[in-house]
C-alpha cells in the first residue's frame, strides 16, 4: 500500500522547504552573486568574471588556500595515524581499561572548536613557556609567534580533537573482522604484526575511504579552532581559506567578492572529494 | 606464549595510559589553573596552586552571565533537535514507503546538498533570512533543519528498510491514518536511529560558533559558544578569569558524556559508518 500523494508531499514538505531555503536557493543566488559586486544589501553592478581574475592575483587568498591545503594534509596524516592506532590498542583485550581509554580519546572531540582554541592557547602561551623554563628547551618557547608554530599549533589542536573520532570509525570496522580468520591466522602461526597486516588491514580498507573522506573535508572547513587559536596571526600568516572568506566579506563587506572565493572553494573541496573517493574506492577493489 | 601474552598486554596497557595522560593534560592545566590566584598563575604555570582558590569561579560565572547563556544553548539545541527528528523521520517515512523515480529523485536531491560546503552559502543565506526577518532563534532552526537534513534523512530510510511494509498496511486495514502510523508504529521502532540522530546534531548544535554568531545577534541570545568567545576577547590578558570561564563552559557536556558516554560513542559510529 503505497502514500497517497497528498500525504507523500506533506510528509516530504517541511524537510524539503528548508533544503530549498537553506541549501538550493541560496546555492544559486551565491553563483550569482560571484559575478556581480555586492554589499550585502544590493546588487550594484554586474561585473561579469571580474571577481574571479582578481582572485588569481590576490596573494592573501592564494596563500591562505595554500596554507589550508597543508594544514589539511599533515592533519589528515596525523588523524588517521594516531586514529588507527587507538583503534588497535583499545580493540587488544585489555579488560575494562579499554573502555575507559576509547572514552578519554574521544573527549575532546565533544567540545566546541572554540573553547579548544582557547585551551590550546593557553597551553602554547603558558604552558610551553612553563615547559622551558623548567627545562631549558628552547624548542618550547615563542609559540604561535610566528608562522611555522602556528601552523603546528593549529595542526596538533586538530588532530588532538579530531583522532578520537576517526578512532570510533576504525573500531567499528575492526569490531566486524570475523573472529575465526584471525584464530585461523594465529593457528597458521602469524604473529600480532602479521595477522595485522595480512589479515585486519585488507579487511578494513573501506574505513579507509570513510575517514580519509571526513577528515579531509573537515580539515578544509575549520574555522572555529583557527579563529580561537591564531585568529589568522601573526600578519595574516595563518590564515585559511574560510577565515579569508568570511573576514572578505563580513568585515571588508566586499560579499561579491567574497562569493566568488567562496565558489572556488566549492569547486576545490569537491573536486577532492570526488578524487579522494576515486582512489580509496579504486583500491577497495583491487585488494 | 602465556608469558608473551601477557608481556604484550601490559605493554599495551602501558602505552595506552601514557596517551591517555598526555591527552587529558590540556584539561587538567586548564582546570589547575583555574583555582590559582592570578600570580600563582603568572610565577608557575605547570605547578600545583599555593592555596588553591575558588574566587575566579563566581566573577566568571557572573561575567558569562552563565545560567541565562545556558538556558539559550539549551533552547537552541533542544528545539533544533526536535524539529529536525520530526521532520527528517517523516520525510524519510514517505521516502521509504514510496519507492520510485520521484522518491529516488529527491534522495538524490539530499546527497547532492550533502556536498555543499556552509561556506560557499553563507553570505546568500544570511542575506536571504535578513530579508525576511528571520536572524533569530526560529531562522536557526531551519538552517539547521536544512543543512543538517540530508544525514538524518540517509539513516532514518536506511532504519525503515528494516521494517517490513506489512506492519503499516495491517495498522492502515485497522483504521489508522499514514500520521498515526507514523507516530505510533514508525517512530518507537527507530528509537536507536533517533538516538544516533540526536547525538551527532546535538554535539554540533551546541558547539557550533559560526552559524549563530551571524544569525544571534541580540547579546541576551548568546549560547555558550559565542558568550565564551566575547568574554575571551575581553579578558584573554586576565588568565585566572578566561580558564574559570572555559572550565564552566565544558562542564555541562562533560557531564553529560560521563552518563552517556556509551550512547555517545555509539551514535558517533552508526552516524558515520552509515
Amino acid at each position: 500500500m503505497n502514500f497517497k500523494n497528498r500525504t507523500y508531499w506533506l510528509f516530504l514538505l517541511p524537510t524539503l522547504l528548508a533544503l530549498l531555503l537553506v541549501l538550493i536557493i541560496p546555492f544559486f543566488q551565491g553563483v550569482y552573486y560571484s559575478f556581480t559586486e555586492y554589499d550585502g544589501f544590493q546588487v550594484t553592478s554586474f561585473v561579469g568574471f571580474d571577481n574571479y581574475i582578481k582572485l588569481f592575483s590576490d596573494d592573501q587568498f592564494l596563500y591562505s588556500l595554500g596554507f589550508t591545503a597543508a594544514f589539511s594534509a599533515a592533519s589528515v596524516i596525523g588523524i588517521n595515524v594516531l586514529g588507527l592506532s587507538f583503534a588497535l590498542l583499545v580493540t587488544q583485550k585489555l579488560g575494562k581499561v579499554s573502555t575507559l581509554f576509547r572514552t578519554i580519546y574521544f573527549m575532546p572531540n565533544l567540545i566546541g572548536g572554540i573553547i579548544l582554541g582557547f585551551i590550546w592557547q593557553f597551553v602554547f602561551l603558558k604552558a610551553f613557556t612553563g615547559i622551558a623554563d623548567v627545562t631549558g628547551i628552547e624548542f618550547f618557547r615563542g609559540w604561535l609567534s610566528d608562522t611555522e608554530t602556528g601552523f603546528w599549533g593549529l595542526v596538533i589542536l586538530f588532530v588532538w580533537q579530531m583522532s578520537g573520532y576517526i578512532m570510533v570509525i576504525y573500531i567499528s570496522f575492526l569490531n566486524n573482522v570475523p573472529k575465526e580468520l584471525l584464530e585461523a591466522a594465529t593457528i597458521d602461526g602469524a604473529n600480532k604484526w602479521q595477522s595485522f597486516w595480512k589479515v585486519k588491514f585488507p579487511l578494513i580498507i573501506p574505513a579507509f575511504t570513510v575517514s580519509l573522506f571526513l577528515t579531509l573535508s573537515n580539515a578544509f572547513k575549520v574555522y572555529d579552532q583557527n579563529m580561537a587559536l591564531t585568529n589568522g596571526g601573526p600578519f595574516g600568516s595563518t590564515e585559511m581559506a574560510t577565515m579569508n572568506i568570511y573576514d572578505t566579506a563580513f568585515k571588508v563587506q566586499d560579499m561579491g567578492y567574497a562569493q566568488s572565493k567562496a565558489i572556488v572553494f566549492l569547486i576545490i573541496i569537491t573536486l577532492i572529494s570526488v578524487i579522494q573517493l576515486y582512489i580509496t574506492r579504486k583500491k577497495e577493489t583491487e585488494l | 606464549m602465556r608469558n608473551k601474552e601477557r608481556t604484550h598486554k601490559y605493554t599495551m596497557m602501558f602505552i595506552g595510559a601514557v596517551v591517555s595522560l598526555l591527552w587529558i593534560y590540556p584539561f587538567y592545566l586548564v582546570f589547575i589553573n583555574s583555582i590559582k590566584t592570578k600570580s600563582d598563575i603568572f610565577e608557575s604555570t605547570l605547578g600545583l596552586p599555593g592555596t588553591p582558590t575558588l574566587e575566579n569561579y563566581p566573577t566568571a560565572f557572573a561575567e558569562l552571565d552563565f545560567l541565562l547563556t545556558f538556558f539559550n544553548s539549551v533552547v537552541v539545541t533542544g528545539g533544533s533537535i526536535l524539529i529536525i527528528v520530526i521532520c527528517t523521520s517523516m520525510a524519510a517515512y514517505a521516502l521509504s514507503r514510496k519507492p520510485g523515480k520521484t522518491s529516488s529523485a529527491i534522495y538524490f536531491l539530499f546527497a547532492i546538498c550533502m556536498l555543499i560546503p556552509f561556506q560557499s552559502i553563507m553570505i546568500p543565506l544570511v542575506s536571504l533570512f535578513g530579508a525576511v526577518d528571520l536572524l533569530n532563534r526560529t531562522g536557526l532552526a531551519i538552517m539547521y533543519l536544512g543543512l543538517g537534513s540530508s544525514l538524518a534523512v540517509f539513516l532514518y530510510v536506511g532504519a525503515m528498510k528494516g521494517i517490513p511494509k506489512a506492519l503499516d498496511e495491517a495498522a492502515i486495514i485497522d483504521g489508522c491514518n499514514r500520521f498515526q502510523v507514523y507516530w505510533y508504529i514508525m517512530l518507537p521502532m527507530l528509537k536507536s536511529t533517533t538516538v544516533t540522530v540526536i547525538v551527532l546534531n546535538a554535539i554540533w548544535f551546541w558547539n557550533d560558533y559560526l552559524l549563530p554568531s551571524l544569525v544571534i545577534n541580540k547579546e541576551g541570545m548568546y549560547t555558550i559558544p559565542l558568550k565564551t568567545f566575547y568574554f575571551f576577547g575581553e579578558y584573554s590578558t586576565q588568565w585566572h578569569l578566561a580558564l574559570a570561564a572555559l572550565v564552566i563552559a565544558m562542564i555541562p557536556i562533560i557531564v553529560l558524556y560521563m552518563f552517556l558516554q556509551r550512547y555517545i560513542i555509539d551514535g558517533i559510529s552508526e552516524g558515520a559508518v552509515k
